[in-house]
Order: C-alpha cells, then sequence, then structure tokens
C-alpha cells in the first residue's frame, strides 16, 4: 500500500488552509458586493458584475500574470508593501490567498447574489413596518432568507480554490510549506514520473470534488449561473 | 405647524413613477376607518406606500401631531409608529407563527407595549395556529389574520392596510370581516384601508379618500361622500346609501326589527341585538323606487317620505335621485329617465320611497 511523504500532507494541510483562508475572506468581501449588486441601480452595477465574472472566463495564467506583475517589485501593489515594509507578495502564502480571493471571486458572489435577489424587497419592506432598522433587517430577514445561497457559495469558493492550479503557478510558485498546494504537488509526481502518489492524490481530489458537488446536488442548492 | 394636525391625518405627496403620477392631497380624521378607494392603476397603493415611508414621494405628511415628513426630513418606515398589512400576507418563511407574530413586538421598547399576544390572539382567534412552526401551511385567511395581529403588536398608532382581502376567496374574506369589523370596533387606532370594493368599503369605512389618475378627488365622511352624485362611486352599479341606525324596537310575532336614524325608521329581518345597538346599513340605489303619493296597497313594508335634493342623468335611460330622508340622511334612488318625466319629479319636490331591500352591514 503505498502511503504519501510528509511533503504531500504538507500540501495537503497547505491547500485546506489556503481553501478555509480564502472562503472566510470572501464571505465578508461577497456578501456587501452581492447586496449591492442585487440592490443598486447604478448605471456601473453592469461593469462591476463583469469584472466579477471575468475569471469565470480567463485563463488562469492570465489572471496570474497581471497579479505578478502588479504584485511585484516594480508593480503598484508591490512597491506598496515594501513601502510598508509587509514584504513581497509573489511566492507567499498571503500572496496565494490574495490570487485566490480574486479566482474564486465569482463562485461566492453569484449565488449569494442569486440568492438576495430571489428574496426580492417585500419581505424587507414588512421587516421596516415591524421596526427593524436597515441592519436588522439584514440580519433578522435578508440573511436566513439566503442561507441556500450562502452554503452554494461556501462549498463553490472552497472547493474551487481546493482545484487551482495556474493562478499558483504564476504567483506562488513550488515552495514547499509555502505555496506548494496539491495540484502542484500532484503535477510535480508526474514530471517526476512516481505515479503512484500522482494517483493517490489525483484519485482523492475525484473523490473530494464528487462529494462535494453531490452534497450540493442533495441540499438542493443551486449551482452559480456563468452568464447574467 | 404639526399642531394644526392633531386629531388628523394630512398628508400632500407628489411623486412620480416611470407611468404613473401621483398628486395626492387630503385630510382625515385621525379616528375611525379611512378608505383609500378607486379603480385599480388610481394610485391608492401607492399613497399607502408614501403614508408608510415604503415609497419616497416629496411632500408633507403629519400624523395625529407629528410630522412624518416635510420639506427637510422624512422619518424612515422603521421609525414610524405605524402597523402595515400587505395584500399577501407576506409572512416571514423561516420563522414559525409565533416568531413571526412577535417580530415586531420584540422590537418596541417594553413601555410601548400596549397591545399584548394574549389580547391578538383572542381577538383574531389564533389560538390554533400560534403553535404551528412553518407559516406555509395555513391557509390564506389565516395567513392573513397572522399578518394583521402581528402588526397590531407593534401597538401601532395608525394601521395601514392595502386590500388585505384581495388574494382571499370569498370564504376566507367572510371568515376576515367580522374580525376586521371588530377591530374597528374594539381598537382605537385609526385604520387607513386601500380597496377597489365599495361593499366592503361600505361595510367598513368611516371616511372615504377617492382616488383616480393619482389625484384625490374627494374627501369626507363615509355616508355623505357615498350620496353624492358628482362623484364616480354613485353611477356604480351597487351605488347605494349607508345609513347609520339603532336598534329600536323588535316585532317578535313577525320576526322584524325597526332601526331609527335620522327621524325615520326601517323594518329589517328580525335582528338579535339589544335595544340601542348600533348598526350600519346599506340601501343600493337600484332598490329604491319613487312614487309620488303614498302608496296604500303595496307589500313593501319599508315606504318613507323626503325631499329630492338632486337628480342627474345617468346613461340615455336612466337617471340617479338624491332623496333627503328626516333631518338628514340621503338615500339614492335609481330610476328610468322616463319615470322621472312621468312623474315631473324636480328638486325641492316631497316624495315616497319605497325600499325595497336593506343590506345590514354590521
Amino acid at each position: 500500500m503505498q502511503t504519501l511523504d510528509p511533503s504531500d500532507l504538507q500540501a495537503i494541510w497547505l491547500t485546506l488552509k489556503l481553501a478555509s483562508v480564502v472562503t472566510l475572506l470572501l464571505l465578508f468581501i461577497a456578501t456587501p458586493l452581492a447586496w449591492w449588486l442585487a440592490h443598486s441601480r447604478k448605471w456601473y452595477k453592469g461593469i462591476v458584475s463583469a469584472m466579477v465574472a471575468l475569471p469565470l472566463v480567463l485563463p488562469p495564467t492570465v489572471l496570474g500574470f497581471y497579479l505578478l506583475l502588479l504584485m511585484g517589485p516594480q508593480g503598484l501593489v508591490g512597491e506598496l508593501t515594501s513601502a510598508l515594509h509587509l514584504g513581497r507578495l509573489p511566492f507567499s502564502f498571503a500572496g496565494l490567498v490574495i490570487g485566490s480571493v480574486l479566482f474564486s471571486m465569482p463562485f461566492a458572489v453569484q449565488p449569494i447574489q442569486n440568492a438576495f435577489e430571489a428574496i426580492g424587497k417585500r419581505p424587507l419592506e414588512v421587516a421596516a413596518t415591524l421596526r427593524a432598522n436597515a441592519w436588522d433587517r439584514f440580519v433578522s430577514v435578508a440573511l436566513p432568507l439566503a442561507r441556500p445561497g450562502f452554503l452554494t457559495a461556501i462549498i463553490l469558493a472552497f472547493a474551487h480554490t481546493v482545484g487551482e492550479f495556474g493562478v499558483v503557478l504564476m504567483l506562488g510558485g513550488n515552495i514547499p510549506g509555502e505555496t506548494r498546494v496539491l495540484s502542484v504537488a500532484i503535477y510535480n509526481h508526474v514530471e517526476a514520473m512516481e505515479y503512484a502518489p500522482a494517483h493517490l492524490l489525483a484519485g482523492g481530489m475525484v473523490l473530494f470534488s464528487f462529494i462535494v458537488l453531490l452534497s450540493l446536488y442533495l441540499t438542493g442548492g443551486k449551482v452559480w449561473r456563468v452568464t447574467r | 405647524m404639526s399642531e394644526g394636525s392633531l386629531g388628523k391625518i394630512q398628508a400632500n405627496f407628489t411623486l412620480q413613477l416611470d407611468s404613473f403620477a401621483l398628486n395626492a392631497a387630503f385630510s382625515a380624521p385621525a379616528i375611525g376607518v379611512t378608505a383609500l378607494f378607486g379603480p385599480s392603476g388610481s394610485g391608492k397603493t401607492t399613497l399607502l406606500r408614501c403614508i408608510a415611508g415604503l415609497e419616497r414621494a416629496t411632500g408633507t405628511l403629519q400624523v395625529n401631531g407629528e410630522t412624518w415628513q416635510d420639506a427637510t426630513t422624512i422619518v424612515a418606515t422603521h421609525k414610524r409608529p405605524l402597523g402595515y398589512v400587505f395584500q399577501e400576507a407576506s409572512l416571514f418563511p423561516h420563522l414559525s407563527v409565533r416568531a413571526n407574530l412577535e417580530y415586531g413586538y420584540k422590537r418596541i421598547a417594553a413601555t410601548e407595549r400596549k397591545v399584548q399576544l394574549e389580547q391578538v390572539v383572542e381577538w383574531l382567534g389564533l389560538s390554533q395556529l400560534i403553535d404551528r412552526c412553518d407559516p406555509a401551511l395555513l391557509s390564506g385567511g389565516e395567513r392573513q389574520r397572522v399578518a394583521i395581529g402581528r402588526a397590531l403588536l407593534t401597538s401601532p398608532r395608525i394601521l395601514l392596510m392595502d386590500e388585505p382581502l384581495s388574494a382571499l376567496d370569498t370564504n376566507s374574506k367572510q371568515e376576515i370581516l367580522p374580525y376586521l369589523e371588530r377591530l374597528h370596533r374594539e381598537l382605537e387606532i385609526p385604520v387607513f384601508y386601500v380597496s377597489h370594493a365599495l361593499d366592503e368599503v361600505a361595510r367598513l369605512a368611516d371616511h372615504l379618500v377617492l382616488l383616480e389618475h393619482g389625484r384625490v378627488i374627494a374627501s369626507g365622511a363615509l355616508h355623505e361622500t357615498l350620496a353624492r352624485l358628482d362623484l364616480p362611486t354613485a353611477h356604480f352599479d351597487d351605488a347605494g346609501a349607508v345609513i347609520e341606525a339603532a336598534v329600536a324596537r323588535h316585532d317578535d310575532p313577525y320576526h322584524l326589527t325597526r332601526l331609527d336614524f335620522s327621524g325615520a325608521s326601517l323594518w329589517v329581518g328580525k335582528l338579535d341585538q339589544p335595544m340601542g345597538t348600533r348598526v350600519r346599513a346599506r340601501v343600493l340605489a337600484r332598490d329604491v323606487s319613487i312614487a309620488t303619493v303614498m302608496p296604500r296597497d303595496s307589500s313593501i313594508t319599508n315606504i318613507l317620505d323626503g325631499v329630492i335634493n338632486e337628480i342627474r342623468d345617468e346613461g340615455p335611460d336612466k337617471v340617479i335621485v338624491r332623496i333627503t330622508i328626516g333631518q338628514s340622511q340621503a338615500l339614492l334612488s335609481r330610476i328610468t329617465r322616463r319615470s322621472r318625466d312621468q312623474l315631473s319629479l324636480v328638486v325641492g319636490m316631497t316624495v315616497f320611497v319605497q325600499v325595497k331591500s336593506v343590506a345590514l352591514m354590521s
């Protein structure tokens, strides 16, 4: 029986850590963004929607390439982080988190936005006539009614981050314990013709993804819509 | 500025929507039921939403001495002490029936809680429903009763109801009307009631605000406004006068009850009510005929004498006539133009009216 070596376990652990951090961050970013997209009538709403959806159609390498330039020593963000003595972002865990957040953004925003839109104005108006202020209405009415959307968003964002490869490779490279996630580890094994551990990791990924999607369909959550 | 509106609700709204303009001003007493009445598309619901602050119109609104909106400030909906009942019950699907009822109650200060849960459960007959978990399992009428209870539990100083019966079938309507009448009698909260059904309005309202194309075309006491021949309500098929009467006598052998009003009286089928009970009755214009001499040998029990007050043409064949009975009560009568000419009916003439049918409203 083939077992995983410590570096593979490290990659699994790093992947789970990355996906958890990214999912948590996405919830905080995607919720207000989805709320705004669901309720705003501003003319630039379409532009924001398109930007959020961009990672759905772009090759991950394109996104990774621009992020690398932006966060590099000559990039705008790179200059800022070095001026603030935060160190460099590319080839670091923090850089991976930023890249993954952007890359998985549509998978979190769209289900939540759909859920908010499905609620409509009425329940919130009812709550307003029952003395609930805007924050109270959001917490006591909008959030519970949008729960299926949040569930879908969490599962999709987590799973999508786990399965990410292109952005990681462009932005984070292959540093064990820092940026070498599962998908990269599989790639390494295949490059080195180590098919046994590659099988183990890849098979695990297939199983994981299937379970995630199955739970999604069984709970009745709707998978995201790609176009609006 | 707001001092002048004590005991009144004064509104003046202007709102331009895509396909519709509201330009409504009225003053109504802050007591009893005020019906906002008009055909669909006349702006009744929009006006009600403006009163609640759900629609942002420009204008002013004073409610019983309090300013809810003027040129500089708009009080947010959740800060207005109002209750709102929507057309569809709109219960929160994620909350139990009890949690729905308590939603607003929990959000007002303990000292403001004048209406208690037990009272509302008793008034609206909710004891069988309150421990149901899923509001989706209630019938339409039950849901609407819970929604009314939920609004009342915020101890509102005004209750706004947007056609609360229109989404219900006839049975559910009949089930809920007695509760509305009871609220009318027992609660001292002014109610604004949007409706496009004249019989509902005649049954429940005390004051009428008539809307057409986003404008208020009349505002006044119900019985006066419904008796005005210059308004569209007088030309409805079910146009008629509303009478506030008191039970005055019972004729037990014949199973009849006499109702007195304005120095006149009408006999109706036996009412099991004590003497002096106030009842509201409606006499439709099509059920009233006119004679110039006292009909001697008629099977019609109710023959009253009155004075013709106004006559108005209504289409090529009909006229509508207003007759004053006693001191102040008006009755409407719809007759043919030929009858008017054959009887030579003119304003100021004393006539006898035969009332074929009286509908008791409460």
